[in-house]
């Protein structure tokens, strides 16, 4: 809705009558068109496959198994229904102990034990989201701001202006040197705000990175640890998507970096965590904010009563990540899977001519179809994003929500969908690239990698020539307005 | 250059004040039974521990929603997935059915209207954000509940304005003070936008009567101002007179439609107090309003119920068995334990307001002050928490305007508990009376009576000596 009456404008604040929600971008556009039209195996096949999702959906098979195991956990089976009163009752915004410490082990674990988490630095939020409003609450005050290397996820347009008042300023990053982040344009970032009057109070991280799906190496880290101490601002690294990483070069997390030989004030560094990502369980609302700074734990632990874990949740993530073998084993599967749907994907894209950003991590894909584009601008972005939602059938995420400086970028998420789904997504994006004159079939021609390589299964050929034959006036995949607009 | 926020460097979380540091002693020094017979006795806890046992035993006949199942079909990955802030649709409806059904399905509630966040800790900033720029500001009877000053005001900079109540009227809400409080907020520059009340009122005890409800909707015509209802409280009402919901007043009123009311009539609720069940962050806000409603849902972003807990609820509130009786128990069980409070501080010759509701007394210990000062009874307060082990609330943290009142709970304690309460509560009016040298306890007790009728005292009908096994 977003005609607002005078009437309501005069009734209600700024904020609730405002677009700060930040719901009015692409992005959530195409969440509609999938509502409107979703995909399903046997009642909706030619619906729309939800592919602008970062959930991770590959092993709930584990964790079903593991409860099933272990019904103390849940305070609701005859075994565990004995805890049921005092987990009830229990609001204390520390949170449990054991749920604490079960976190903080987690963490570690992520991390290969190369750090130790603190269990008494852990506080709850209201999962990422409430994390990320927290923090920017304690942080800074109205007007000032915090520097986002772009391209950045939407929601922080959402999570951390709308209600606190403060300003996101982009960190531009660019293709030609694989979105690294650098000093050069921090600086520039910087100097901008500078210029603008504006006061920077932090830098803003996602590490692995989302939309990339890169992990960020030491090198830039350091810089990065020089930079903000260097100008006395914090560093917030949001690592939601820690056990993601599938693949070499492997993870490196900020607080890894300030145990090393590194000139640091420890009060600027805060991570935001949650499980959302990692285990899948974005419906349980556990988010964490891990502060070095005792000021803004003790801060954030009195703000986190607008957002506490459910105590139920509480117990049953307690007992789920003190059970030292099965974390053990499911960080290791997780990884393996996503590593394998990651493939299955690429190869499929390869085999066509798709590029995309080279990547080791998160749970969806950075795809280059700048050359699909009619011409190198955000309308014809917009235009490419309609054709593939409304006609292809997917629902990806256009670069430009995400802020990205150049067009022609696209998030697309395959952990979420089981493997039939992601061959039939496959399909369509395979047969949609055929039918653009623009695309050739080439040998790998992969974003970062000048190295060829001849690799195609046998079943994937077969495939792409499966769809080419189901071409017809009545495919269910027409040609493409694109295509058809330059014969 | 300051490092942290404004918010991150103040007080405003009102975490200073002596609600919380009472709260602090007893967490040093907490009575248990066996283990430390002589430690601080929690009665400054809202809690409902009455009627646990009916949960449990409901649990333990419910399987399919123990092990997180529908039909036998396991939901865990649906509920792991499920985060659309729109919420659990069969739990909204539940809930609406749950408030109709506590209101005596005199009002219906639309599930579409209802929003759910985390707690209503959560529920009341959010309106606050959506209601007031910073600057702005609510007017709030006193006594109130001391996390407003937090909830309401730390983050969103909205101001609260006191509505002062007095103690020669029960504390009712009047035309009068409604209109003062206006008028100081005026003089003080600051825009009201709208007013709100907990109803029924913690700390009073005690439901909004016909009179108040029909003030405050006369005040928000008039001023053209928003009413929030707190109704968090709404299940605990135990004996007469009845609950009467904000909704409910403004539909007997038959208030002309073009005064756009409805739109600016929001109510707050949760499942902490009725069903005691704080550890699981159930609030909700129910608004006629459109825009506030969509603004709202997402603004829950920032803290939506579990799924899990979501599921678990909405299976054991569609026992519509279950929860009538549940509703009836509870609230005798509350009654029950109430009058065994006001009775053992009688015999203390100590005075309750009356009350028909809440999981709390507020009471009148102005005789026991050394002067009609907040100083005084903050010494007073100190005593008793330090010499006689029990942690109250006093009524300065409630922001009463009247020294000299406390809020005692009764409802997060064993039985046993509470007479070792009461019997320290004895010793201590006794050696009061006797040590400070005074008139002696019943001529105080006789002359204040004097002052007003007796009505405003409360007779219990038993004594708390009785035993019933069924109690806890």
């Amino acid at each position: 809705m977003s005609f607002v009456d005078r009437n309501q404008e005069n009734l209600l604040s700024k904020i609730a009558t405002g677009n700060g929600h930040g719901e009015n971008s692409p992005y959530f556009d195409g969440w509609k068109a999938f509502e409107n039209d979703p995909f399903h195996a046997s009642e909706n096949p030619r619906g729309v496959i939800q592919m602008g999702l970062a959930e991770n959906q590959l092993c709930f098979d584990l964790i079903q198994d593991w409860t099933k195991k272990n019904p103390k956990a849940s305070i609701c089976t005859p075994d565990g229904v004995d805890a049921f009163r005092d987990i009830a009752i229990f609001q204390d915004y520390h949170g449990l102990p054991e749920f604490r410490n079960a976190v903080a082990k987690f963490m570690t674990k992520v991390r290969g034990n190369r750090v130790r988490f603190d269990p008494n630095r852990i506080v709850m939020s209201g999962g990422a989201t409430g994390a990320h409003e927290t923090i920017v609450f304690c942080l800074a005050n109205p007007g000032e701001a915090f520097l986002v290397p772009t391209p950045y996820y939407p929601g922080f347009d959402r999570d951390l202006r709308w209600r606190t008042g403060v300003q996101l300023l982009p960190v531009v990053c660019e293709s030609s040197n694989n979105f690294k982040v650098t000093r050069k344009a921090l600086e520039a970032a910087y100097e901008s705000a500078q210029e603008a009057n504006i006061r920077v109070k932090g830098l803003l991280l996602t590490n692995p990175s989302n939309p990339l799906g890169t992990v960020l190496d030491r090198e830039t880290l350091r810089s990065i640890v020089s930079f903000i101490n260097e100008k006395n601002i914090h560093l917030v690294s949001d690592e939601i998507y820690a056990a993601t990483v599938f693949s070499e070069p492997g993870f490196v997390s900020i607080s890894e970096i300030i145990e090393e030989e590194i000139i640091c004030n420890r009060d600027l560094i805060h991570i935001v965590y949650s499980l959302s990502k990692d285990m899948g369980f974005p419906g349980f609302r556990v988010g964490i904010i891990y502060s070095y700074n005792d000021a803004v734990v003790h801060c954030s632990r009195k703000m986190s009563s607008f957002g506490l874990v459910s105590s139920q949740t509480q117990h049953l993530i307690a007992s789920m990540l003190s059970d030292d073998e099965f974390v053990d084993r499911f960080i290791a599967e997780s990884a393996k899977r996503l590593g394998k749907r990651h493939e299955v994907f690429t190869q499929g894209l390869d085999q066509v001519g798709i590029g995309y950003l080279k990547s080791n991590a998160g749970l969806f894909l950075w795809m280059d179809l700048h050359h699909l584009l009619k011409e190198q601008t955000f309308e014809a972005e917009m235009e490419l994003w309609r054709v593939i939602i409304n006609e292809v059938k997917l629902n990806v995420s256009p670069g430009s929500s995400f802020h990205c400086s150049e067009p022609g970028w696209f998030r697309v998420c395959f952990a979420n969908m089981d493997d039939s789904t992601m061959d039939l997504a496959l399909t369509r994006i395979v047969t949609f690239a055929l039918q653009s004159k623009e695309v050739r079939i080439q040998r790998k021609k992969c974003w970062a990698s000048n190295r060829l390589r001849l690799s195609f299964s046998k079943r994937r050929m077969d495939d792409i020539m499966m769809a080419q034959s189901l071409l017809s006036p009545h495919s269910p995949i027409p040609q493409s307005p694109l295509v058809r607009a330059r014969t | 250059m300051k490092m942290l926020s404004r918010k991150a460097s103040c007080d405003s979380h009102g975490q200073d004040s002596s609600y919380f540091l009472g709260w602090q002693e007893y967490e040093k020094n907490p009575y248990h039974e066996v283990q430390n017979p002589n430690g601080i006795i929690q009665m400054g806890l809202a809690e409902n521990q009455l009627s646990f046992d009916l949960l449990e035993s409901w649990l333990a006949s419910n399987t399919d929603a123990l092990g997180l199942k529908r039909n036998g079909r396991s939901v865990f990955r649906e509920l792991a997935l499920f985060q659309d802030y729109h919420g659990f649709p069969a739990f909204k409806n539940e809930l609406v059915e749950f408030m109709a059904k506590l209101r005596g399905y005199k009002v219906a509630f639309d599930p579409n209207k209802l929003v759910l966040m985390a707690g209503s800790t959560s529920a009341n900033e959010i309106l606050m954000f959506c209601l007031a720029e910073p600057g702005e500001a609510f007017l709030l009877p006193t006594p109130y509940y001391p996390g407003f000053d937090r909830d309401l005001k730390w983050r969103t900079g909205v101001e609260i304005v006191p509505i002062h109540c007095s103690s020669s009227n029960d504390f009712r809400i009047t035309a009068c003070a409604l209109e003062e409080a206006y008028q100081r907020a005026q003089k003080l520059n600051l825009k009201v936008k709208g007013v709100l009340v907990t109803n029924p009122s913690n700390p009073l005890g005690s439901t909004l009567n016909r009179d108040e409800l029909n003030h405050l909707i006369d005040f928000a015509i008039k001023k053209e101002v928003h009413i929030i209802s707190d109704e968090i409280y709404s299940g605990t009402v135990f004996d007469s007179p009845s609950f009467i919901s904000i909704t409910e007043a403004v539909m007997e009123k038959h208030v002309d439609h073009e005064t756009d009311l409805l739109g600016r009539i929001h109510i707050v609720y949760s499942l902490s107090k009725d069903l005691g069940l704080p550890g699981f962050r159930v609030g909700m806000i129910y608004s006629n309003n459109e825009t506030v409603v969509a603004a709202a849902t997402k603004m829950s972003s920032f803290g939506l119920v579990s799924s899990q807990t979501q599921f678990l609820l909405s299976n054991m509130l569609s026992d519509k068995k279950f929860t009538s009786k549940y509703i009836k128990e509870n609230q005798r069980r509350l009654k029950k334990r109430k009058d065994m409070l006001v009775s053992g501080l009688r015999s203390a010759g100590i005075g309750c307001a009356k009350s028909n509701a809440g999981l709390f007394c507020w009471v009148d210990m102005r005789y026991l002050l050394r002067s009609d000062t907040f100083e005084a009874e903050k010494e007073l307060w100190k005593r008793i928490l330090f010499e006689v082990g029990l942690n109250i609330s006093p009524g300065s943290s409630c922001h009463c305007s009247e020294p000299g009142w406390f809020r005692v709970c009764f409802a997060n304690m064993s039985q046993e508990t509470l007479k070792v309460a009461i019997r320290r509560i004895e010793v201590f009016a006794e050696s009061s009376s006797s040590a400070s040298g005074r008139e002696n306890l019943s001529h105080q007790r006789s002359v204040r009576n004097s002052r007003r009728s007796l009505s405003k005292w409360v007779f219990p009908i038993s004594s708390y000596n009785d035993h019933e096994p069924a109690d806890r």
